[in-house]
């Protein structure tokens, strides 16, 4: 038991959180947004350069080989700076469900490029009444994150999954403007698309739910610590009835409770991480906790945000709305908060008779 | 980043567990399952002398002292155990968590060869003698005073809440040493015997019916020269390095008990019912995660300061668990409905879980109220702007 960061991992936490303090400017993401929600040039530097993408591919099917505590560490330090990037999409749910339920023949067409980046994926939902006849897909997927920008998709439909391709005739990807602009959803239809199944959809689904979540309570811990400390930074400098506002007590309070939840959204985030890591029987029950735990932590964080930063809080030219509509859109993906607590509630027994 | 033990950690597990259990079910079956701190006090003094007897009492100490040598995650394991095997609170839990590491950490040689082991052995049973009338969040009010005469300290003035005083044989105390001083400066950190004519003991009945709280009166109370810890005026630094052992491994015994009050709620939700109320069943999910949380936040927080860190965690610990406690009162309130707001008998004695809902208000103020560990945060954590004295007296 040594429940800290290794050396390694702080080292990958360092390297991230430079990496994003660089690049990951108000100024490229705001350009971003008004595009696809991808900086490009953003995403070259992590999947490209610093091979980032294929953080928890094994090294043999050109990844880098490691596991899910890292995995969390990059999506916090992505979350600090509301990062256009598709980790969530392509890091979060495509490639662990390659990986999980891909035959041996697509994990070895695919890994590769999704690793190094050159392939952006992402995983849609399909909704009711889309049905799979003679290998091809008939329906739609409503809401899929930076569906856009994909040149792939891993289509759950029920309890099945299938590979489709962007250029695949008969999709049609409508993007659709999003509440959150850093991470915006596109609309599929499947008008008879050619689709290939995946060997194990259980476990792809699972995969990607499992990974998804996990990946989202990292970036709302990340994105949270950054509402915090931008707003204790502001606290400290603005003043007025000739003192600065953070030494009333009525701000320092609400501050400090900012941060009580935030540590256990921490620790809610990396015990889920090493809980899956280690094949520990807790783990579904830790990403459940994490995930209604975090992403409560950040709907509440960038809301104080907002109201402590008063009147500048509310404009467009301040960043407090691009943390308050991530933290928006981080709740509603892969099971609102309430959602996974009635997980929780079940595997606790509450249903048992007395 | 590791949660899992190794084999010879859990081979220390079941050793712990085998112990554990045979005297549980064995000459202790008594005092199993025992969760108040008052019930029971001569069997549970015979509890920690057979603890001290087979090396559980103070696993994590030296040897030397009576303790076991134990790594930190032995140490977690043995909280684990002790609790999940339903031994009863540990009587002497102040000599233990606070007194014992800091007399480790300040005592002198002599000094703790000559408390530690009796600790140790569960021979002397202590309590805490900081708050006083003046002096509750700001504790630094001391008025407490004691002086020199010849070779003794002699201890004048009045201590409030001491907890578990009526079973003590020392009670560490701090007192202003030096005529005129204020606030932190010039107070004195001694250590004090209970049962002499200088100290009388008045409990004092808190709002459950139950009297674990004492005022503590000294009255020309005296203690050998040598029982200072510390030098004469550091007794504030002392007093705070003492604060920072409430973090220790103990939390988790601690949160071993909040698991089974959380379990008596799940179980009365189960049997009226209120266990399919959508509203209940998200309250029950929050202190279920919440408890969790706890206990990854006690692993990091003990992981670091092995590491010589003080984890973020640390801070923002008591605040986060006697929230969660006073919350789990409600929720058990909400849980049992009319059926919880009336006991058989004449006598003001609830259950558990009324008793969870009223003790629990206790615990948002001792050690530090909930308002004082957010400015603790704001001020040490997040770097905020200390808050103006006042100069009323």
């Amino acid at each position: 038991m040594h429940f800290a960061f290794t050396d390694e991992q702080a080292m990958i936490a360092e390297t991230a959180k430079a990496f994003f303090a660089a690049n990951a400017t108000s100024e490229r993401t705001r350009a971003a947004m008004a595009r696809t929600g991808i900086d490009d040039a953003l995403w070259q530097g992590f999947a490209g350069d610093l091979g980032l993408a294929g953080v928890a591919i094994p090294e043999d099917q050109g990844g880098v080989g490691l596991g899910m505590v890292e995995l969390a560490i990059l999506a916090e330090e992505a979350g600090r700076h509301v990062a256009t990037l598709p980790l969530l999409a392509s890091i979060g749910l495509a490639i662990p469900a390659t990986l999980a339920g891909g035959r041996t023949d697509q994990t070895a067409r695919l890994l590769p490029s999704l690793a190094s980046g050159e392939l952006v994926a992402s995983f849609a939902q399909a909704a009711p009444g889309t049905t799979w006849n003679d290998r091809t897909l008939t329906g739609a997927a409503l809401h899929v994150p930076h569906g856009a920008s994909a040149g792939l998709f891993i289509v759950a439909v029920g309890s099945d999954a299938f590979l489709v391709k962007r250029s695949a005739p008969g999709l049609s990807v409508a993007p659709l403007t999003s509440l959150d602009q850093t991470r915006p959803y596109a609309r599929l239809d499947f008008g008879g698309v050619a689709a290939e199944p995946l060997a194990d959809p259980a476990a792809a689904i699972a995969t990607a739910h499992r990974t998804g979540a996990l990946v989202i309570a990292a970036d709302a811990l990340g994105g949270a610590q950054a509402c915090l400390d931008r707003t204790v930074a502001y606290a400290k400098e603005r003043i007025q009835f000739g003192r600065t506002i953070g030494s009333f007590q009525a701000i320092k309070h609400r501050l400090a409770d900012m941060m009580v939840a935030i540590e256990q959204a921490r620790s809610a985030v990396y015990w889920a991480a090493c809980a899956i890591e280690e094949g520990s029987d807790e783990a579904q029950f830790a990403v459940h906790a994490a995930k209604a735990f975090a992403c409560d932590t950040y709907s509440h964080a960038a809301g104080e945000m907002i109201q402590l930063h008063g009147g500048i809080g509310f404009t467009w030219e301040h960043d407090a709305h691009l943390y308050f509509k991530r933290a928006r859109s981080n709740a509603s993906l892969l099971g609102t908060p309430d959602w996974h607590r009635e997980q929780v509630a079940q595997r606790i027994g509450l249903d048992e008779a007395a | 980043m590791k949660l899992g033990f190794s084999q010879q950690e859990e081979a220390f597990r079941a050793e712990a567990a085998a112990w554990l259990s045979a005297e549980l079910n064995g000459p202790f079956t008594d005092v199993r399952g025992i969760t108040s701190l008052v019930e029971m006090p001569e069997r549970r003094r015979d509890w920690e002398k057979r603890l001290g007897e087979a090396g559980w009492s103070c696993v994590g100490w030296p040897r030397e002292y009576g303790g076991r040598d134990a790594t930190l995650a032995e140490q977690v394991i043995f909280a684990e155990e002790y609790a999940r095997a339903g031994a009863p609170p540990r009587l002497n839990h102040i000599g233990i968590e606070l007194a014992g590491p800091t007399i480790l950490a300040f005592g002198t040689d002599e000094q703790k060869a000559r408390f530690l082991p009796a600790i140790a052995r569960g021979e002397e049973i202590w309590c805490q003698g900081y708050s006083e009338p003046g002096a509750g969040s700001d504790l630094a009010n001391v008025r407490t005073r004691a002086w020199h005469e010849g070779d003794v300290w002699v201890i004048e003035g009045q201590k409030v809440w001491t907890s578990l005083a009526q079973f003590s044989d020392w009670i560490f105390v701090i007192a202003r040493s030096e005529e005129g001083s204020k606030g932190p400066k010039g107070l004195s950190f001694l250590l004090v015997p209970v049962d002499q004519p200088g100290v009388t003991i008045r409990p004092i009945h808190q709002i459950t019916g139950e009297a674990e709280f004492n005022e503590t009166f000294f009255d020309g109370a005296r203690t050998e020269s040598a029982n200072i810890l510390g030098a004469p005026g550091d007794g504030w630094k002392v007093a705070m390095a003492l604060l920072g052992f409430e973090r220790g491994v103990s939390t988790l015994a601690q949160q071993m008990g909040f698991r089974n009050e959380l379990d008596a709620v799940i179980a009365a939700a189960r049997a009226n019912g209120e266990a399919k109320n959508p509203l209940i069943r998200q309250r029950i999910a929050k202190a279920e995660i919440g408890l969790r949380l706890m206990r990854y936040g006690a692993l990091r927080m003990l992981t670091d300061a092995e590491g010589g860190k003080l984890s973020p965690s640390a801070l923002t610990y008591k605040i986060q668990w006697a929230t969660w406690r006073r919350d789990l009162g409600e929720l058990a309130m909400d849980v049992l409905g009319q059926a919880g707001e009336t006991v058989a008998g004449q006598d003001y004695a609830f259950p558990a879980l009324p008793n969870l809902y009223l003790y629990s208000r206790a615990d948002t103020i001792y050690g530090g109220t909930n308002e004082i560990q957010r400015n603790i945060i704001a001020e040490r954590a997040l770097g905020l702007p200390r808050e103006p004295r006042g100069d009323l007296k």
